[in-house]
This record gives C-alpha cells, structure tokens and sequence, in this order.
C-alpha cells in the first residue's frame, strides 16, 4: 500500500535536516502505528506524504500502490487514495460543511474519471455516517470546523475519512486534545473503517489512543529515523519506561 | 472662502453644458441652493484629502469618457426570482415601456420629472436636503451637483408595508452617456420598504439615493453592481433615521474601472440600527472605493459596517469610514471592518478608518486588514481533494462572508453567493 524509502527531508527556508532516511511500508489491510518524542519528525512525515509546502525531499521515495506520490499536488494524492487527519483541523468560516464534503467527494470522483454522487445519494451516506459519529444536523450545517470544540474537530476529520473512504489513512495526533469518551468515539470510528483494502498510519504521541485503535505493527520515531519497529507490546514499553530508553538502547 | 481660480475653472467646466429639469417652487429653489453649494465647493482634485486615494478626474472631465457596454448573457437577469415591481433606466433616463406598472408596487412612485412641477409636495423636505445635510464636515460637491442637474430619478414614498419590493435597472446602452440621477425615499412611520438595484448603467453615472426612514420604519437596499467593466460611478445615499427604525444597505460590485460609493448616514432618533456592507471583487485596473460617513446624534443607536474585498492583478480597493459619535449620543454601539483579500502582490488597499467620539458611553470597535489567502487552508482543502484554483475560490468566497451574511433574505443572499462565485469560475477559466 504504502512504501517509504529512504527518504530524507529538510526545511525549505532553512538547512534544517528533518527526516534522515525513514523506511516503512504500510499492507493493506494492517494498522501501523508511529511513536515518538516531540520533535522527532512524525508530523512532518505526514506534511510530506500528503503534499504541504515548505519541505524539501533530498532523497528516497514514497509510493501509494506504487505511484509515485512526492511528485503529486496535495489533491492528485487525495484523489489516489491518500489520507490524512490533521492534528489541528483548519477553521473556514463562510463554508458550510457539508458544501465541503460534497465538494471533496466530487472533486476526487472527478478526478479518478468517475460520475459525481447524486445530491440525493450523498445527503443518505453523510447523515448514516454523522449518525455514527454522533455528529448533528446543525454541526454538518455550520461552516467548517468554525467554532467547534476539540472534539467535535476530531470527530468531523473522521466523518470526511468515512465519506472520502481512502485506502491509506493517516491520522497525526488525532487524540490530542481529547477527553477519553471523545477519543472513544474517534476509535470507533476508525475501527469501523478498518478492512482489507485499506491501510492505516497511526502518529502518536502516547500509548493511550492504541488501547483503542489497536495497530498490528509499532514504531518509534526518534530524530528523523526510525529507530525499532515491533508489535503492540512495543507501545506498552514506551508508555513505561519513556523513550529515553530506548534511544540508550538504539545508541 | 474664495476657491482658486483653476478649481472655479474645473467647475464652471463640468456644469456648463449641464441644464435642470425645469420645476415648481420647491424643486426650483432646492436645485438653486444646490448649484450655489457646488459653486461655493467646487468639484474635488486629487489634492483634497478625502480624494487622495481615488482620482477624481474622470468625474470632473466636462465629457464623459466613453465606456464600452458589456452584455453578459451567460447569466439571468439578477434579482428575477423575487417577486418586484421592475422600473427600467436607459443611459440614466427612465423607460416605461420597458418597466412594470409602478402602482403594482403599493408605494407612490413618481417621476422628479413630474412631480417636480407640482407647488407642494412630501419631497420638498427630502429633495437636496438630506444631501445639503451631509455636506458637513466633509464636502461631497458630485452629490450637490447631482442635486442641481438631475436629468431624472424617482420620488418613493411608502405608508406601509411595500406589497412589492421595488427594483431600479439601470442600462447601459450609449457608449457615452452621462447620466445624471436622483431619487428620494421617504419611509413613513412604521412602514416598510426594499429598494433592489442593479447597474449602473451609464459611460459616467452619478447617482443620489436620499433615503427618509421615519420612527420604527425599515429599509432595505440591495445592490448589485458589475458587468460593464469601463463605466465611471459615483453614488451617494444620505440616510436620515429616526427612532427605532432600521436601515439596510448591502452592495455588491465585481467589475469597473472607477467606482466610489459614499454612504453617509445620520440618526436622529433614538434605538435605531443601521448596517451598511459590501463585498467587491476586482481584477486588473478595477478601482473600487467605499466612503462611509456614519453620525450618531441619539442615543442607544447600532452602527455596523462591513466591507470585504478581493482584488488581484494589480486591482485597488479604497476604504474610508468613519463614526462620529457626537456629545450626548450615549449607549452608541458602532462597529466597523473593513477587509481586503489581496490576490496577487500587485493588488493594492488602502484604508482610513477614523472614529471620532464625544460622548463617555458607548461601544466602538474597527478593525482593518490586507492579506494574501491563507496558506494552512488551502492546503487543508486541497489535501481533501480540492484542486488548487477550485479552493482558492471557496477560501475567497468565505472571506467575503461575513459581508454577504448582512444580507437578511435568504433567496438574495444566496443569489449575491452564487454571482460572486460564477464571476470567481468565469476567472478561474
């Protein structure tokens, strides 16, 4: 699904190395997870597998089903099938969310030479899919993510992954700034999107939010490598001991 | 004070070859005090203050430049779909044929033309007076002379609520017409009444809107201005509002090389509302100014001003506002923001905003700012799927939001949207 190599990353406006050689692929169908400490490079991985300005890749490479991702715009890469649910979900005033989601859906069938959902098709999947996120009428009407909690930006990040159905899924930091039933909720709704087809990237920071996304493969991530890769047990280990263990144990 | 000879000189240029509508005793008179206003002003240079940053030449010139007529037929007539009384104006001159039957409106409208003959009539207390009104403290010398030398306008009087809302077209059909036009309005007490515009409709455009809203009287303005990209506008409204009433004025514009539209507006009564707004957008050599002078001279009154716009290759956008709160208009809560999204390095805004306040009780806020798109949200739009120019139409559209909000009715609202974004798509290619 998702195949990284080597790949190294600087800062655009300064010489700043950020990634320095990360190797990962992602199967269909398996959740992986990153860890890391602050710093180490983890949001940054996900800036430059989904397209943001102001990096640089200096080496390697990142495919998506094998297509070369580093050499597409930000929306040829979600419309392959890529992913991500930001950290801090961006406000847009004078947008309604659902305007949004309609757009996104149609812009990405466009894209993939595909017809656009009916009006009548897409008001059914968005109100099943709020539904289970328990988002409401009035947060679907409201412009986006204008004004809504923590919470409710996580949740809404979900439901555009749900309606968006992308086969490879990053979520970067997506429990932080939640209360464990909120994160309970954003759980679910992940889970419920697991399948064979679909790959997911799990970034956090604590263990907590893999007692209820539970990845098949664990990460850590420690300036701009990745440093030990393991199974769920490897979670539990840094939430004990901390990751300055681990990079003793590494170095 | 004596003007200096070359402004004497530029205004005996621009007003010779004007003549008056020939009228009874109160037109007569008002048109006099007027024409000895803008004798005593004489026509602004660029070296007035208030004109620093919109040059006034082509409003001055005795000719009117010439201006292609544009004809966009890939979009229906705005303001179909609401149910108006349409009265037509060809190059500032009003068609009947081309209009509905006035009286369908349930409102006197009559012709200055007409009315003006008449010994007596309601308009004697608005004609020119509301203008002469706001011609201090500062000098609006287009608008005496439009007071002077109207060649047509309409005299709208409403005792209750309006059966119809009332739409004022203005074509433009001569590639040099000069048109010179001059309404006045008069809400009565308790009454209710919405004027659509869309236009303007001439080479050169001058235009005064004296608006007359009485105790606990609404009024509603709703303007579109666009398509023909040439012609030279420059529209006044002076507003007088009296206890308890509500005032409205929201204007659109996408298009036109030179456009200033003043608003200046005076309560006089108290626990009144007044909101004025705009969302202009503008590309290449637009020139878009708003000038809003709002008075509060009672106590308890809401002011709010909203003005939005998007302007890019080398497109420049003008706002000056002010609020003067005067001694012993307490409890005033005035609100003023104006804003330019600047698409492109070489687009420009320039803004003056100015509070002036005399009285120890009241709320005032403004807030000024230029800036580019953000960033963070365009990418969080295009990592949706959204192509680059599509997300940028939508972060523009959001931008003006908050003006296009202050549209009360919802079908026009929604209408205003869609035309900004068809002008948006149009540009997108």
């Amino acid at each position: 699904m998702l195949e990284i190599k080597n790949l190294h990353v600087k800062l655009e406006e300064e010489d700043k190395a950020i990634l320095k050689g990360v190797n990962l692929t992602v199967e269909a169908g398996k959740v992986h997870a990153i860890m890391g400490p602050n710093g180490s490079g983890k949001s940054t991985l996900s800036y430059v597998l989904s397209g943001k300005d102001g990096y640089e890749v200096t080496d390697g490479s990142a495919t998506l089903l094998g297509e070369d991702l580093l050499s597409m715009d930000p929306e040829q890469r979600a419309a392959a099938g890529l992913f991500l649910a930001f950290q801090y979900p961006v406000e847009i005033p004078g947008v309604g969310n659902m305007t949004f989601l309609r757009t996104a859906v149609n812009a990405q069938r466009k894209a993939r030479g595909e017809e656009e959902m009916s009006s009548a098709d897409f008001l059914k999947l968005v109100r099943q899919k709020a539904k289970e996120l328990e988002i409401d009428a009035d947060m679907l009407k409201r412009p986006v993510n204008t004004g809504f909690s923590g919470g409710e930006k996580k949740r809404n990040e979900i439901l555009q992954m749900a309606m968006l159905e992308p086969k490879m899924c990053i979520l970067d930091e997506t429990d932080s700034g939640l209360d464990v039933d909120a994160m309970k909720l954003v759980a679910q709704g992940v889970n419920a999107l697991r399948d064979a087809g679909r790959g997911f990237l799990v970034i956090t920071h604590y263990q907590r939010l893999l007692n209820h996304i539970q990845p098949d493969v664990v990460h850590i991530m420690s300036e701009g490598r990745i440093i030990k890769t393991g199974g769920p047990e490897l979670a539990l280990e840094v939430e004990e001991n901390g990751y300055a263990d681990l990079k003793a144990e590494v170095a | 004070m004596a003007l200096p000879q070359a402004k004497l000189d530029a205004t005996e240029a621009r007003i010779s070859g004007l003549s008056r509508i020939p009228g009874g005793a109160w037109l007569d008179a008002a048109q006099g005090a007027a024409l000895e206003r803008v004798l005593a002003m004489g026509v602004p240079g660029r070296r007035d203050e208030y004109w620093r940053f919109t040059d006034p030449a082509a409003l001055n010139a005795p000719e009117a430049p010439t201006a292609a007529t544009m004809t966009v037929t890939d979009e229906a007539p705005i303001f179909d779909e609401i149910d108006r009384v349409k009265l037509v104006f060809v190059d500032g001159m009003f068609d009947a044929e081309a209009s509905d039957d006035p009286r369908l409106a349930g409102v006197e409208i009559e012709r200055l033309a007409e009315a003006g003959k008449t010994d007596i009539h309601w308009a004697r207390d608005v004609y020119g007076m509301l203008e002469a009104r706001g011609q201090s403290p500062v000098q609006r010398p287009f608008a005496a002379l439009n007071t002077a030398f109207a060649q047509d306008g309409l005299l709208i009087r409403a005792t209750g609520k309006a059966g119809r809302h009332v739409h004022l077209v203005y074509l433009h059909e001569s590639e040099s017409s000069d048109a010179i036009l001059h309404h006045c309005i008069k809400v009565e007490e308790g009454a209710e009444l919405t004027v659509l515009e869309n236009g303007p409709g001439a080479a050169r455009f001058n235009k005064v809107m004296e608006v007359e809203v009485a105790n606990r009287a609404t009024f509603n303005h709703i303007r579109a201005q666009g398509r023909d990209h040439e012609r030279r506008a420059m529209t006044h409204i002076f507003a007088r509002l009296g206890a308890e009433s509500l005032f409205k004025s929201f204007t659109m514009t996408a298009n036109g090389v030179l456009t200033r539209n003043e608003a200046v507006i005076e309560f006089t009564g108290d626990n009144a509302s007044a909101h004025v707004a705009g969302a202009a957008m503008g590309d290449g050599d637009f020139h878009h100014d708003d000038t809003v002078f709002i008075t509060h001279d009672a106590v308890n009154c809401e002011s709010r001003q909203v003005y939005k716009k998007v302007l890019r290759n080398g497109a420049t956008g003008v706002f000056q506002g002010k609020i003067l709160v005067k001694a012993g208009a307490q409890k005033t809560d005035g609100y003023q923001m104006s804003q330019a999204l600047l698409l492109d390095d070489d687009a420009q805004f320039l803004a003056k905003p100015e509070l002036e306040i005399y009285a120890d009780d009241v709320a005032c806020s403004h807030g000024s700012t230029s800036g580019a798109i953000d960033e963070e949200a365009l990418f969080y739009l295009r990592a949706r799927g959204v192509p680059k120019a599509e997300a940028t139409d939508m972060l523009t559209l959001s931008f003006l939001a908050e003006a296009i909000q202050e549209i009360g009715d919802e079908t026009i609202r929604d209408e205003i949207h869609d035309r900004l974004e068809a002008w948006l798509a149009r540009r997108r290619g």
